[in-house]
């Protein structure tokens, strides 16, 4: 759909929108996969847990690299809300009975709009949680650094942040799952030969992001009962 | 007898049926419709769909009453002039099937059936079920074409065409542009319907040479014209009567990329089809 009476050109087109929010998207997930090895530390034990987010935030492109995965998700966040908007106006009467065959559209693709919400949700409370939440300190061979072991034992030793966090990556899995195979035929990647392999390496990563981030909040609540 | 939805049916053991029908009405594109309640007998299930509108038609015109209008043509499946959504599917609930090719032995005696036409904001209703497709033919208008001069049938072997992209070209070129792609993206998106156009062409060395401009051009129009957006969820795919391949839409993504960065002049940088 033509974008916001702007000329025609590769950002404003349908398919360069969808290809930028493709890259963000791979991108994001590129993130999160770092994310998620970065967390593994937290089994090792809660020093060399700190020592890495010490680290990280002490690293002088910290302010940089934060203001380029900002930016990231503004542009998908912002991309994903154009793209809605313009494919609600594509159908202004809507069907009164419309039903998918079952061959295409899934429960996951057709709740991308809403899963992303519940991501753009969590993604605020996690920065205001973790980034910008209460900071315990402690010292390691004199380094006085932030105590962020701490922090997720005693935050996910209430219950209620449990559920939201472990129900939020049910959210995450069902988003990645359409997502990731997404990003490929985006970028034009479907041959019948590979796509069926990768589609199933898709779905797989999606499981692996989302058991790796629920198991966390999962493993410090049990930790926090000991 | 009656159904579950509580309609008498009088099923006569000789397989006629009799059918409980919701049809979208609409005097005009600027006039509200509605959905209006019909119900035929004694239909065989033998018939095709539209037969059985047609039969309907008929009691309609004896009652008084406009007859319902919908598109139709060649009814043997290859024009693509008839659409339908049925039951909230385009063309029914049979795969790889155009409407007219929908036969009425696919549903049972007493079924009530919905019937609206394609919707989206590119096909305004002209009437009824008919609604305006003209958006297709101005899609294939910007760049669905091939400017060679063709001249006399030229030796069949003096172009080589690769036998992978000759099938891959024919299988693009059954799309007979109905539209039911459009119909059933959840997006209203015509992303299949082009994607087949620029196959078809763009893979063969005569429509190669334009393959460029044609890519950017199409999707241009397609922009223009209000579809939505693709979100790959493949429902086009699954209701396409002559089973057109999502990878069209990908060889769409990927060649549009490349056309819109590579210049038209750019000194025999050939673009790859595949």
């Amino acid at each position: 759909m033509e974008c916001c009476g702007l000329k025609f050109n590769y950002f404003t087109s349908s398919i360069g929108k969808k290809q930028i929010m493709t890259v963000s998207a791979f991108l994001l997930i590129s993130f999160s996969i770092v994310h998620m090895i970065g967390n593994i530390l937290m089994y090792v034990g809660p020093k060399y847990f700190n020592l890495y987010a010490y680290t990280l935030t002490a690293n002088p492109l910290l302010p940089l690299a934060e203001l380029v995965l900002a930016s990231f998700f503004v542009v998908h966040i912002l991309l994903a809300i154009i793209l809605v908007v313009e494919n609600y106006l594509a159908r202004p009467q809507k069907y009164y009975m419309k039903v998918n065959t079952g061959k295409g559209a899934s429960f996951a693709s057709a709740t991308m709009p809403w899963t992303g919400a519940i991501m753009l949700v969590f993604l605020i409370f996690h920065l205001l949680h973790f980034r910008f939440g209460t900071i315990y300190t402690t010292s390691y061979d004199g380094k006085e650094m932030r105590d962020l072991y701490r922090l997720m034992i005693e935050f996910f030793a209430q219950p209620a942040y449990l559920v939201w966090y472990v129900a939020t990556m049910i959210a995450f899995a069902f988003h990645l799952g359409h997502g990731i195979q997404s990003i490929f035929q985006t970028v034009g990647i479907n041959y019948s030969k590979y796509t069926p392999c990768i589609n199933k390496l898709c779905l797989l990563l999606s499981l692996v992001l989302s058991v790796m981030f629920s198991a966390y909040p999962i493993w410090s609540y049990v930790k926090g009962l000991q | 007898m009656s159904n579950m939805n509580g309609h008498e049916h009088n099923g006569n053991g000789n397989g006629e049926m009799t059918l409980f029908l919701k049809i979208w009405r609409q005097k005009c594109c600027s006039e509200k419709g509605k959905m209006c309640e019909y119900t035929v007998k004694g239909i065989s299930p033998d018939i095709s769909f539209l037969e059985m509108l047609d039969i309907l038609n008929q009691d309609l015109i004896k009652r008084g009453e406009e007859p319902v209008v919908f598109d139709h043509d060649c009814r043997e499946g290859i024009c693509g002039a008839c659409s339908l959504v049925i039951n909230g599917i385009p063309h029914g609930p049979e795969v790889l099937t155009t409407t007219c090719q929908l036969h009425m032995r696919k549903f049972k005696d007493g079924d009530t059936i919905v019937i609206e036409p394609f919707r989206a904001k590119a096909f305004p209703v002209i009437r009824d079920l008919m609604v305006d497709r003209v958006a297709l033919d101005e899609i294939i208008t910007s760049g669905g074409y091939i400017s060679a001069n063709t001249g006399a049938a030229p030796e069949a072997n003096s172009i080589p065409v690769r036998q992978e992209n000759a099938e891959l070209s024919m299988d693009a070129a059954a799309c007979v542009g109905c539209g039911a792609c459009v119909a059933a993206c959840n997006n209203a998106s015509a992303m299949l319907f082009v994607g087949a156009k620029v196959s078809h062409l763009g893979l063969l060395p005569q429509g190669e040479i334009e393959g460029r401009e044609r890519v950017y051009n199409m999707v241009k129009k397609m922009d223009e014209l209000g579809f939505g957006n693709c979100t790959n969820e493949a429902e086009c795919e699954a209701v396409c009567p002559k089973g057109i391949k999502l990878s069209n839409i990908a060889r769409l993504n990927r060649q549009f990329a490349l056309s819109s960065f590579l210049k038209k002049d750019d000194g025999g940088l050939k673009q790859e089809w595949n």
